[in-house]
């Protein structure tokens, strides 16, 4: 939960990586990654802030800068559900939570990290519980 | 739009969940939608919505379960069919509106679905019951058919994401919807200022980090609860399954969360307009709605 470096002091990144993983990322999310110019307020409305490692505009601002690894590592784009508020909110008018699943699709199909849930670690009883809603979605969303 | 003596028909899609955790909201509907002269006739061989819209730009195989069952309502020879599900709803339009505007996308899908005989080709309308019940059967109307008004009823309306994001699938203000509120007054009740009212209640998180939802759960009761509301209402099962089954995991969370019961917006039409109990089927709230109606005089005593 706590942000160990700020990613938005990162300015030098490594230029040469930027190119491809940032070509996909907009690719994917039908985005153009550098209309963003890091107002915050993505972040400022976004109902799951409190529990992500890495901020919205964090998020973009990393994507930007082509730190794939970083990002690929960070909890938040799983934490992100799609809710909508910043696509809604941005001055911009740009699709953050797009860019988030981009992400995600791309930390599920780089193998770098297997299903974010796995439904063996949710009890039985947990699961009887559960509505179909509530499985269906998450599974859609945090699995392969 | 209903007429007096021959029921109108309105083609429905309930969704899974309206058929097993959430069975109060799919009786609810269907009961109240009676009393308003309109016989929800449910769509034959309807399948998952897909529950989430996928947001790849290039995504076509996500969009064949929401298309199939576009396909089953033309099939029908309807152009248009309502779900009360919110999460169905957003789901089924988002699709609808990609493939409209994606022809090669349909054309992929419907050289999958080459089983069927005819081809979706964009024409079919999904529509929200809250939509339908403002703009089609008019709210006058339905305040006509009140029995038993929610007279002092302190209702806390919930919109979630669903109904109001993203704004193409939106038929209220994104940041500020009333037409629930405008519902609660029909009926009699009182609709009450509502902060938290389009803050997501943490969806899914619910099956791996229940403890988000606990925070979320706290954080948009607890705002209901400030504005003195004696429930919340709601128009989908999984802002209803966390607003409401994870009120214990909030309690324990903060020891000052105060429980309030979880409604379906069609429960307090099946409420006002007298429908049966059966209609209600409170058996399968996790806070019990009784005391507090039967506190404004509304249910007998629990
Ligand atoms: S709201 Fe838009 S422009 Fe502002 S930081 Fe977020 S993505 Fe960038
Ligand atoms: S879509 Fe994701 S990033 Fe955007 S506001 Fe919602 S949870 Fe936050
Ligand atoms: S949204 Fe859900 S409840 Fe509605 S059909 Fe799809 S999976 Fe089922
Ligand atoms: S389930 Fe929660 S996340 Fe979803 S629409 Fe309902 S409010 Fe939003």
């Amino acid at each position: 939960m706590a942000i160990t470096t700020s990613p938005t002091t990162m300015r030098n990144s490594p230029l040469q990586k930027r190119g491809p993983f940032v070509a996909r990322v907009e690719k994917i999310a039908g985005q153009k990654l550098l209309a963003c110019y890091q107002c915050g307020k993505c972040s400022a409305g976004c109902p799951m802030a409190a529990h992500m490692d890495v901020l919205p505009n964090q998020i973009i601002r990393l994507a930007q800068l082509g730190m794939q690894e970083r990002l690929m590592a960070s909890s938040a784009i799983w934490t992100c559900v799609s809710c909508l508020t910043c696509n809604s909110r941005c001055p911009k008018g740009i699709r953050i939570a797009e860019i988030i699943e981009a992400l995600r699709g791309m930390a599920i199909g780089l193998r770098r990290r297997d299903d974010h849930l796995d439904i063996r670690d949710i009890s039985l009883e947990t699961r009887g519980v559960l509505p179909p809603i509530a499985l269906i979605s998450a599974m859609r969303k945090q699995t392969s | 739009m209903a007429g007096e003596s021959k029921p109108m028909k309105l083609m429905y899609y309930p969704g899974c969940t309206l058929k097993n955790h959430a069975r109060n909201f799919d009786v609810s509907t269907v009961s109240s939608m009676a009393e308003l002269d309109v016989e929800v006739e449910e769509m034959a061989r309807w399948n998952c919505c897909g529950t989430v819209h996928a947001l790849a730009s290039d995504d076509i195989m996500h969009r064949v379960a929401p298309v199939t069952n576009l396909l089953r309502v033309k099939e029908a020879n309807a152009s248009e069919f309502m779900t009360s599900c919110a999460m169905c709803y957003n789901t089924l339009k988002r699709a609808n509106i990609d493939v409209r505007k994606r022809a090669s996308a349909l054309e992929s899908i419907n050289k999958f679905m080459y089983l069927d005989k005819i081809k979706y080709e964009g024409d079919v309308d999904v529509l929200h019951l809250l939509e339908y019940l403002r703009d089609r059967i008019g709210f006058d109307k339905l305040a006509a058919k009140v029995k038993k008004p929610l007279a002092g009823l302190r209702v806390a309306c919930y919109y979630g994401c669903l109904l109001v994001r993203p704004k193409e699938v939106a038929f209220d203000d994104a940041e500020n919807p009333t037409v629930m509120e405008n519902l609660v007054v029909a009926l009699g009740g009182t609709p009450v200022p509502f902060a938290q009212k389009t803050e997501c209640c943490g969806a899914y998180h619910t099956v791996g980090n229940p403890e988000i939802i606990a925070d979320r759960t706290d954080k948009i009761m607890g705002s209901a609860h400030e504005e003195q509301a004696d429930l919340v209402v709601v128009s989908c099962p999984l802002c209803a399954f966390n607003l409401d089954f994870r009120q214990a995991d909030a309690k324990r969370l903060n020891p000052e969360f105060h429980h309030l019961p979880v409604l379906y917006f069609t429960q307090l039409m099946a409420l006002a307009f007298g429908c049966d109990e059966s209609a209600l089927r409170f058996d399968l709230h996790h806070i019990d709605p009784l005391p507090v109606l039967a506190a404004r005089g509304l249910m007998g005593p629990a």
